[in-house]
């Protein structure tokens, strides 16, 4: 089943968006797409509103840091309860230049997701009313989620790194 | 027909040690007042996470918290003793935790209850603040994560021995103003 | 006097009848971090017109613990202590829900005993989270018997959990692979007895308050939220049950067996906190329901997974058998290999779809690991949910939506 829908959204949007989609494969029981920065809204737009695909319903939207440290990625889950579609589409940017159209038109619950993605990793999500920090501080000028940035506060004097840490 | 009920011996409170007559008893102020004020302590329960649960089953029918005096719960802090602060502390929480400890009024006793309030606990972060004693001074810490009710229960027993003995003079004593002063505090 | 424009406040003392050129002025109330009625420390700033409220803004983040990053340092093992503490009050869930996003990955095959023995364990956290959820609703109405009242469950709850894994509150339950070892005699009976006990105690409670009228002029439109906002933000579990729409993680993509079990998902029609204490009540009868079942069917087996690389062996071979020392060693220092890949799992917790997103690249630990949070997410609607209505009900709408902290911010 996933193997046909795999095919199916593929060839939609090749149909579409021709050229747009960069990769596309079936991970463990996810259909996954990998689509151009450019064209990522008109996708998504296209796969919520599409009669047969229909996915109503956002999952989860979150962000990530390639393995290369050069480029973040935003990552969206899309549901269609009726028919019990669920797939992942990918956007990929580079870390200099990290901004990307927002998805709060098409769904309200992208709100919040994008700001905790944007707290974590500085994705600038352009159209979004209100991208502000929602989990860490407001004066908290790092994202802390990149690779390059610690987990530990490091002027904590109480614990040491050589036993806590690694 | 009259049986021979059997009294149970209850003790209530302990009465402190004094010179007792027919028709008074005297004793050291310091000595009332500790008991008054241990036995009725009013808690300021500051719940933000897993151990506010365990305190909520520490407060509920089995491990009953009401039988040591703490039956009424005050959230507001100008009318609480005993500040518990049971949960991690990050650090956006931690001015709003010094503002309640400020508005508190003498004398005042602040029990840490698990492992995030004494220490930090698992969440060695760059947001968590790493143990309340970093902003407030503290006087009881209940390690665990989170401690089971009976933990609960002997922290606060600890508590009431500290309130018992405590001297009259100890808030305004110059150690005690040093340690404010430590915390930047009046 | 003549009448001028009173640009003031309109308070009860001065309003005369017929004074309508006054006019109005909000006044913002600070429902702050630290409030005896909200669960969890969340701020929201209401601007209130009198009793009623025009608008609210919510700040969280009050407990952000950083779990993404600190998952990012911690072998795959060590990660269910964090999963633990993010919806604390069901704990159990979300160590199974990790459990089972590992074995995804591993492609791991489970036995059916250790599904269905996950399967009792899951739903009696689930019961254990509606107990809380609704016996606060009822706290918060002034109704405080029923906490008092149903709270000695939860403690019978936490003596089996204390038996099969050591603690009451955060659990760390099971293996990434099923439980190290079958539960001890004596907690079949206790789950048997609790089986046959509690509907006593939940009859006792729901005749206390679900045909109460005061209890239900209290909550019967209560921060109501239709089908259609409850889709558009994302809102899963007992609240879009509430809402109408019957959407449950164990029916459409069912795990760990739940397609053996016979169970209705209950539905509500208004989406208010009626609705949504009254779905939590049907949940505990049916939960009750599946465990029945488990006990009833429960297939003889083993109670883990042939996964040695999470799976501790026995001490005679890692006394006698170099390759056992040699997994065990791997094992308790955490150098297990994964394989790479990526894999997103969901289960239905006691809030709503709880989603791990595990992108794995073959190290010790995650790449990165992210939690679909269902109370962060259903969360942002409460603005919503409250305008209109006055401050009680938006604290009662609150407890009803369950929000608890832990999870929130994670």
């Amino acid at each position: 089943m996933n193997e046909e829908l795999l095919n199916k959204v593929n060839q939609k949007l090749h149909d579409h968006f021709h050229g747009s989609v960069e990769q596309h494969e079936l991970l463990y029981d996810y259909p996954v797409f990998t689509v151009n920065k450019e064209k990522i809204h008109d996708v998504l737009k296209f796969l919520k509103e599409d009669e047969e695909l229909n996915f109503h319903f956002l999952t989860d939207l979150t962000g990530m840091q390639t393995a290369d440290e050069k480029h973040l990625g935003a990552v969206y889950h899309l549901h269609n309860m009726q028919k019990n579609y669920r797939i992942r589409v990918k956007t990929f940017f580079p870390m200099i230049h990290p901004e990307i159209p927002t998805a709060t038109d098409l769904w309200p619950a992208a709100n919040w997701m994008e700001r905790e993605t944007y707290d974590f990793f500085g994705i600038k999500f352009v159209g979004h009313p209100n991208l502000k920090r929602i989990l860490n501080v407001d004066e908290m000028d790092i994202f802390p989620m990149r690779k390059e940035y610690p987990l530990e506060d490091q002027t904590r004097e109480d614990k040491s790194d050589k036993m806590f840490g690694r | 027909m009259s049986k021979e009920i059997q009294r149970t011996k209850l003790e209530i409170a302990k009465s402190p040690e004094g010179l007792e007559g027919p028709g008074f008893f005297a004793t050291k102020l310091e000595d009332v007042i500790g008991l008054a004020r241990a036995n009725s302590l009013w808690p300021l329960p500051f719940a933000t996470s897993c151990c506010g649960i365990e305190f909520m089953a520490t407060m509920a029918s089995h491990y009953d918290l009401a039988r040591f005096g703490m039956e009424r719960l005050s959230f507001s802090p100008r009318q609480a003793d005993l500040l518990m602060v049971m949960g991690t502390i990050a650090k956006k929480m931690g001015p709003t935790l010094r503002q309640v400890y400020e508005q508190m009024a003498e004398p005042r006793w602040v029990l840490s209850m698990g492992a995030c309030a004494s220490s930090g606990g698992i969440f060695d972060t760059y947001s968590v603040l790493q143990g309340i004693d970093r902003i407030i001074p503290v006087d009881v810490y209940i390690p665990g994560c989170p401690p089971r009710p009976e933990q609960v229960i002997e922290g606060i027993l600890k508590i009431q021995e500290l309130a018992k003995n405590e001297s009259l003079r100890r808030r305004n004593a110059p150690e005690y103003k040093h340690l404010m002063n430590s915390y930047g505090m009046e | 006097m003549s009448k001028k424009e009173n640009k003031h406040t309109a308070s009860s003392a001065d309003t005369k009848p017929g004074a309508d050129t006054m006019e109005k002025e909000y006044s913002t109330l600070n429902l702050g971090p630290t409030h005896p009625a909200t669960h969890g420390i969340f701020q929201n700033v209401l601007k209130m017109d009198g009793e009623i409220i025009h608008d609210a803004v919510s700040t969280i983040g009050y407990i952000h613990r950083a779990f993404e990053k600190l998952a990012e340092r911690r072998p795959y093992a060590q990660i269910t202590t964090l999963t633990d503490r993010m919806n604390y009050c069901s704990s159990p869930i979300n160590n199974m829900g990790w459990h089972m996003t590992v074995e995804k990955l591993i492609k791991a095959e489970m036995p059916k005993r250790a599904e269905y023995m996950r399967v009792i364990i899951m739903e009696l956290s689930r019961i254990s989270d509606h107990i809380i959820c609704n016996t606060i609703i009822g706290q918060d109405t002034g109704a405080t018997t029923g906490f008092l009242y149903l709270f000695q469950w939860r403690e019978k709850i936490y003596d089996i959990f204390e038996d099969i894994c050591g603690a009451r509150l955060t659990t760390n339950i099971g293996r990434i692979g099923g439980f190290d070892r079958d539960f001890p005699a004596k907690t079949w009976d206790k789950i048997r007895a609790f089986v046959k006990e509690y509907p006593k105690a939940l009859t006792e409670f729901s005749n206390l308050l679900e045909r109460n009228k005061i209890f239900m002029d209290r909550t019967i439109k209560c921060g109501p939220i239709s089908a259609e906002r409850a889709l558009a933000y994302s809102f899963t579990g007992p609240n879009l049950r509430a809402a109408g729409v019957d959407y449950d993680v164990r029916v459409t993509n069912p795990y760990s067996s739940y397609q053996d079990f016979d169970f209705i998902v209950p539905v509500g029609t208004a989406g208010d906190t009626y609705d949504r204490f009254m779905v939590r009540q049907e949940e505990m009868w049916q939960s009750l329901r599946i465990i029945e079942q488990a006990l009833k069917n429960m297939p003889d087996g083993p109670t883990h997974a042939n996964v040695p690389n999470f799976f501790l062996p026995p001490k005679e071979e890692v006394y006698n058998n170099m390759e056992a020392l040699i997994y065990h060693f791997k094992i308790v220092m955490g150098e297990t290999d994964v394989p790479k890949g990526e894999v997103y799992h969901c289960v239905e917790g006691g809030n709503g779809e709880l989603g791990f997103y595990l992108i794995s690249d073959g190290g010790r630990t995650p790449f990165r690991l992210h939690f679909r949070r269902p109370c962060f997410i259903y969360y942002q609607a409460y603005p919503e949910m409250i305008k209109g209505g006055m401050l009680s009900d938006a604290i009662l709408t609150m407890s009803s939506m369950n929000v608890i902290a832990g999870e929130l911010d994670a």
